[in-house]
Formats: C-alpha cells, structure tokens, sequence
C-alpha cells in the first residue's frame, strides 16, 4: 500500500514545508541523532511521564517511545484543520444539547432514534437538564488522518475524558531543549499557552452562582489510571488542586474540598473519572473512585462538571458515521472535515460486505477505544478473523468497518535510519462560554513497527512533537 | 385488592459512623392497576428527607444524615388498593422511550447459551405476547426460585449458569431473553401479598415488564410462573436491579455493617374499613 509521505508526497517531492528540515537531516550524522535520541529518553525518564498499559504484566508502566524528528503542517494546511475542527465541535455540542433536550435531530431523522436510546452512554440522568453555559463537550480530542495532500478524516472523536495533551507539551519542551538550532531556523507556533486556555475555560463555564473567582479542581481515579501522570502534570500547570474522590464531600447538594483550613467550595471540576465511577449513588454502586451525591449537586446546578456527564454519546463508533449528516443538520454547513467511510454493520447488506471483506477491512467495537477490541484485516491472522466473524454474527450492532486507510507517513527515526512510519493526528478543542480554542497542532502519533498503522501508545505507538509553521 | 405493607430496614455498625446518604426507592405511584391510600417512610434517626424522582420517574427518597450514627433503621408503612390487569401497566408515569430497555446492563448480558435459550423456549409460539408468556413458564420451569432472601444476586448469565437465583435474578434472566429477541424490557421491585394462590411469596419481590407494540408495558414474574395479580405492589422500575434498587447507600466511616430487613404485605382483612 503506498501511502502519502508527509516530507515526500507519492514519493518524488520534497513539500517545501520540510525543506529545512530534510537539509538538516541529510547533515546530521545518524551519531548524533541517536545521541539525542536517548538524550530525550532520559529526560522524559526524570520527569517520569509514563503511560500504563493494560493487560501487559511484564511493566504496568512505561515510557511512550518519543521520536525527534517533528510531523509540519504549514500554516495554511492547519487553518483548514482548525476551521474544520471548530464546525465539528461546534456541532457535537449542538447534538449533545438537542438530544437530551428536544431532541429534533431525532424527529427529522437525521439519526436512528434506538441509536442514542439503546446507547449506554446516554445518560438518563441528563434528559432535560440544562448544562452550565449550554456547553457538554468542554475539551473535545479529535483523531484526524491524512490520506493525501488535501484530504484530512476525522477518525474518531473523543468527547469523553481525552488524554495526551501533556504529551504535546512536553514534547515541544523537550524539542526546544535538545534541538534550539532547528528553532532559530522555523517559526513554530507555540503550544505552551495550553494550560491557560484550558483554564480560562473551566473558569468561563463555572455556575452563576459562583464566585469572580471561581474554585476549580481536577478529579483524578488516583495514581492506577493510565493518565494519572498527565493528571497531575495538567493541575500543576493550571494551578489548580489535583484531588481524589475521597478528597470531595457533598453536603446539602454542595461540593467541598477538604483542605487543611477545613472544607473549601469547590466550582468546577475537571474530571478525568469516567461517568461510570463518578458517583456511586448514582451509577456504578461498588465504586470507590468517585464522589457520593456530585450528580446531586450538578443537577442542582452548584457545580459543573468538564465534560458534562453523558458526551459519550456522541463519540460512539456507530454515532460516528452519522457525524457529516449531524454537522450538516446544526450548522447549515457542508463538512469541511471529512469522515471515513464506514459501514454499519447493524445494517444487515454492510454486515454481509464486511463479512465477506474482514481480511481487507479494519473492525471497530462501537464502544471500544484505546486500539483495544479492533481488528487490522490486513495484519491479522485467520484465528483473529475467524474471531471477529464470530463477534459480528452474534452481535452486529456492537461492531462498524471501515477501509484500511493508508495514512500518511513521516520520517522518523527508527532502529535502521530514518524511515517512513504512520502517523495520525490530535488536535485539543476547547469550548467555553468565551468560545472555541484550539492550540496549533496536536499530539502526532506514530506506528514504530514498519507498516502498522495502529498508532496506540497501548499498541507500540510513540509521539512526534507536532510543528504548524509558517512557510 | 387492599394490601397492608410493612417493611422495616435496619442497619447496625460496630464503628460509629460519620456521615451517610441513602436512596430509597421505597414509594409507590398510581397507575390503573394500583391506587396508593397511604404511605410512609421513616428514619429513625434525625436527618435530611428530600422526596423528588429519578429518570424513569420513580419517587426516591434522599436521606442524609452526619454526627456519630452507630444505626438507622428505615420504616415503610403503606396501604394500596390494587385490581388485577393481567400483567398489564396501564396510566403509569412513563418518563424514557421503551428503546432505552433494549440496552443490555452489567447485569443482563447475555451469553451463548442465555441467547439460545431465548430462542428455543420461544420458536413454537408466534406473537411477541405469546412468545413471553412461553419464556415466563420456561423459565419458571427451568430455574429454581431462593426465597430465603438471605442471598444476593448474581447477575443474568450466572444464574442462568446455575440455573437457580433469588426473584431478582430471575427477572434478570427473562429480561436479558426478553432483549435478545428484540424487546425492551425492565426490573421492577415491588412487594407480593400472600395469598391462596402463592403462599409462600409474601415480602419484597422483583419481575420485570416487556413493552410489546399492541398492549404497552406487561408484567411477567418468572419466579411464580405468571403474570402479575392484584397481589402485587409495584414500585420502581429501571434498566436492571442496580437501577431500580430500593436502597443505595454511601458513608463515610463506621465499619462492620450489619443488615437486617423485615417485610410483611398481607391482604387488609376487611373492605368496610373504608370511610
């Protein structure tokens, strides 16, 4: 499968947006690159930015391998992503709104109503109640591939807790640590404003009844999740108390921190606990990670939550394919981003197609995420695909296909030289009461194995710093 | 049908505790099969008591209390007034679309034989209503029904597996089935009078509804083998037993809980006494 090269093109160019940086790579001694190699390794090993991967026995955590070469994007390429990215979210938050209110994307039929009903993620609890500030999906991670020099897709949108966005900080700290030269010689848009628009945010959709001030604070499942570094990497940086469940009390519908000088309000709350565990009384009864009676108090309005309970709805697989319909329906728009392709395999004739294609196709678990429940047709064996086939006929509305994208590849330097690998995309979208932010560029994921695409640091992915520059 | 309830939940700790909430799921509302004359709950220590309704539309009952609490107990005393639908949930509150019970729950997921099962008991008969009139008796027939109230459930398959669960697990199965072929479905708690009939079903109980196209929302109780009578009181409803559950608790502190329950719903023995 050729792929599109994001230095190379088809192979025979060199786009002008690495020509600075193929000069430096042909005049770099490979000594040097390696040197600088594990010069990066051992910095981020002080910091101690590790990622824990599940179902792996051998080491609970580990370091996501970096790669120094950074992915470009020109400014005008990122203005169209960005441009794109915006109408999306704009757009999720349109149809969080509408289907836990009055629900007329479901009366015009833009959607199967049994999809939103039927979906666990929507979240009874949230029909008819009014958000803060009308905001559900507060920072969105949106996982865009790049087929060709023009065509972006969106892959999947995270509208839940999405995680990686320290790595784009400190892959951009560690960049200007080890390479100020390649610096001096590109305009990089700077990503370290992040935390400060993330906090300007949380601040703008605090309840009215709080303070000028408000109190934020961001609620962690502890330091056993997988993004428990990221947790406390994002409080330091907004300066903000990273806390616990057991950290907060309810009392009469209000959340309070304890803190040394007794029982501080608390306004806002990041919260990186999934719905499912934020509140025993509520949902998952056994628990311990969340908070007893924080729904209580959200839906007596002292308190939001970022996200708002219940997003998960709409960044579910099959929800997905809808998405250019659902843009279309609430802002008036044509799509600027585009969607992959993707058969429904609860509908019986895509069903059979998928069945009859599973070695060329890639099959999702409409509620899976993390790369985990997926199967590569192409890179799978016959017991994985008989598997799947077995999944599919039991349950096909749990499972969508799509084509096996070739997404773009970049250079990266890997054991035998610099050689192209796969990369995607994920830029960091913020919504608030003061509108949408989105800082230039995004996390760049990259396949390390030679021709995988699956890009998950749970999978043998690593990151690239992730340049817009000015050209 | 005039049934009087009496249900009585106590809790003990060995270590005082510092603050806790309760849900309670405890109250009854109207509908065309049951009319409620009276009700009441009450903690026996001093505490906040909010009424208000949860998704589904269910009465709960927030209590919270704080301060040094070794115990509480939580008295539930009632009248209500039924007649016999056949099963049928006419004039309830119904607050989500049936499609919401199609989604399956930790606690109703299936497996391969639970799938199969759902079919066969199931293939002689035509119509949907047939169909779960034909899974209730399979099922009655099939499993084996632990009253002592002295065990927990274990979920769908497990029970299934085991082919022996409380009234809670039962209904779990036949909702699961009921899914698997296409149906929404939902748990319901209630209460059983005693009766000439089912003797040995007094106390709290647990069925579940299928909401079928030509007849709306229809009680099946696996664990007597029929629809539901003027003999049961219905309570809450929900996606399983977690949803629906009359008590759901947190605290904080305290430590060696000790739970004891006391139930009587029995038949009121006279019809003049209402004046």
């Amino acid at each position: 499968m050729v792929a599109f090269d994001e230095m190379t093109g088809m192979g025979s160019e060199l786009r002008p947006a690495y020509d600075a940086l193929d000069r430096w790579l042909k005049e770099a001694p490979p000594e040097m690159l390696a040197l600088r190699r594990s010069q990066a390794e051992l910095f981020f090993r002080r910091i101690g930015i590790t990622f824990a991967v599940y179902g792996d026995e051998e080491s609970t955590e580990r370091l996501i391998p970096f790669d120094i070469i950074p992915r470009v994007l020109t400014k005008p390429e990122w203005s169209k992503l960005e441009k794109g990215l915006r109408q999306r979210v704009t757009a999720l938050n349109m149809f969080l709104a509408d289907v836990y209110g009055p629900k007329e994307c479901l009366k015009a039929g833009i959607i199967p109503p049994d999809l939103v009903y039927r979906n666990a993620c929507y979240q009874l609890e949230m029909v008819d109640f009014q958000v803060p500030h009308g905001i559900y999906c507060h920072i969105a991670g949106i996982d865009i591939v790049r087929v060709d020099a023009d065509t972006f897709y969106v892959l999947e949108d995270n509208a839940r807790t999405p995680s990686g966005v320290s790595y784009m900080m400190e892959n951009r700290e560690v960049m200007l640590r080890l390479f100020p030269e390649l610096f001096a010689t590109h305009r990089v848009a700077p990503v370290d404003n992040y935390p400060d628009q993330l906090l300007a945010t949380l601040r703008s959709v605090a309840p009215r009844s709080a303070s000028a001030d408000p109190n934020i604070c961001l609620l962690t499942p502890g330091q056993y999740n997988s993004a428990f570094y990221e947790h406390s990497f994002l409080a330091d940086k907004l300066g903000v108390e990273l806390v616990e469940g057991s950290d907060l009390l309810v009392k009469d519908d209000v959340v309070y921190m304890r803190t040394t000088q007794g029982p501080k309000r608390v306004d806002v709350i990041y919260r990186r606990i999934d719905d499912e565990f934020i509140d025993p009384l509520v949902f998952r009864g056994d628990s311990v990670l969340g908070v007893p009676g924080i729904i209580g108090a959200y839906k007596a309005g002292n308190v939001t939550l970022a996200n708002a309970v219940g997003t998960g709805v709409a960044d579910d697989k099959a929800v997905y394919s809808y998405m250019p319909e659902i843009v279309k329906f609430f802002t008036g728009e044509e799509p600027i981003l585009k969607n992959v392709p993707t058969w429904r395999c609860r509908e019986p004739e895509a069903n059979a197609y998928v069945l009859d294609n599973l070695e060329k196709l890639v099959v999702k678990e409409v509620n899976g995420s993390g790369g985990y429940g997926m199967l590569v047709g192409p890179h799978a064996n016959k017991a994985q695909i008989e598997t799947f086939r077995r999944k599919l006929k039991a349950q096909p509305e749990g499972f969508i296909a799509q084509p096996t994208l070739a997404l773009s590849t970049c250079p990266t330097f890997v054991a035998s030289g610099v050689a192209p690998r796969h990369v995607d995309l994920r830029p960091y979208v913020l919504s608030g009461a003061n509108g949408i932010s989105c800082v230039p560029g995004g996390l760049t994921r990259v396949a390390l194995k030679e021709g995988s695409l699956v890009v998950n640091s749970s999978q043998g992915g690593g990151t690239k710093d992730t340049w817009v520059i000015d050209a | 049908m005039r049934i009087k309830i009496s249900h009585s939940i106590t809790y003990a700790y060995d270590e005082p505790v510092r603050q806790l909430t309760q849900i309670l799921r405890l109250t009854p509302r109207d509908h065309d099969g049951q009319h409620v004359m009276s009700w009441r709950i009450e903690p026996n220590i001093d505490g906040r008591l909010r009424a208000g309704q949860d998704p589904y539309g269910n009465i709960v009952h927030t209590f919270s209390a704080d301060g040094s609490i070794s115990g509480l107990s939580i008295r539930v005393d009632g009248v209500v007034e039924t007649i016999d639908l056949a099963g049928a949930v006419r004039g309830a509150l119904e607050r989500v679309p049936p499609d919401v019970f199609r989604r399956d729950t930790l606690l109703t997921t299936p497996d391969e034989a639970l799938r199969d099962f759902a079919v066969k008991a199931t293939q002689a008969d035509g119509a949907p209503l047939a169909k779960m009139h034909a899974l209730t008796e399979a099922l009655h027939d099939e499993m084996s029904c632990d009253r002592s109230g002295k065990r927990t459930g274990i979920g769908a398959a497990a029970a299934f597996t085991a082919r022996e669960g409380i009234p809670q697990d039962l209904a779990h199965v036949f909702m699961t089935c009921a899914r698997q072929l296409g149906l929404p479905a939902r748990y319901v708690s209630g209460y059983v009078a005693a009766s000439d009939a089912l003797p040995l079903a007094e106390g709290a109980h647990a069925w579940a509804e299928v909401h079928l196209d030509d007849y709306g929302w229809i009680g099946f109780d696996c664990a007597n083998g029929q629809c539901p009578t003027d003999t049961h009181v219905r309570i809450a409803a929900g996606l399983d037993f977690a949803d629906a559950a009359p008590v759901r608790g947190a605290r904080k502190g305290g430590s060696g809980e000790n739970l004891a329950v006391s139930v009587t719903a029995r038949v009121a023995g006279s019809q003049q006494t209402n004046q």
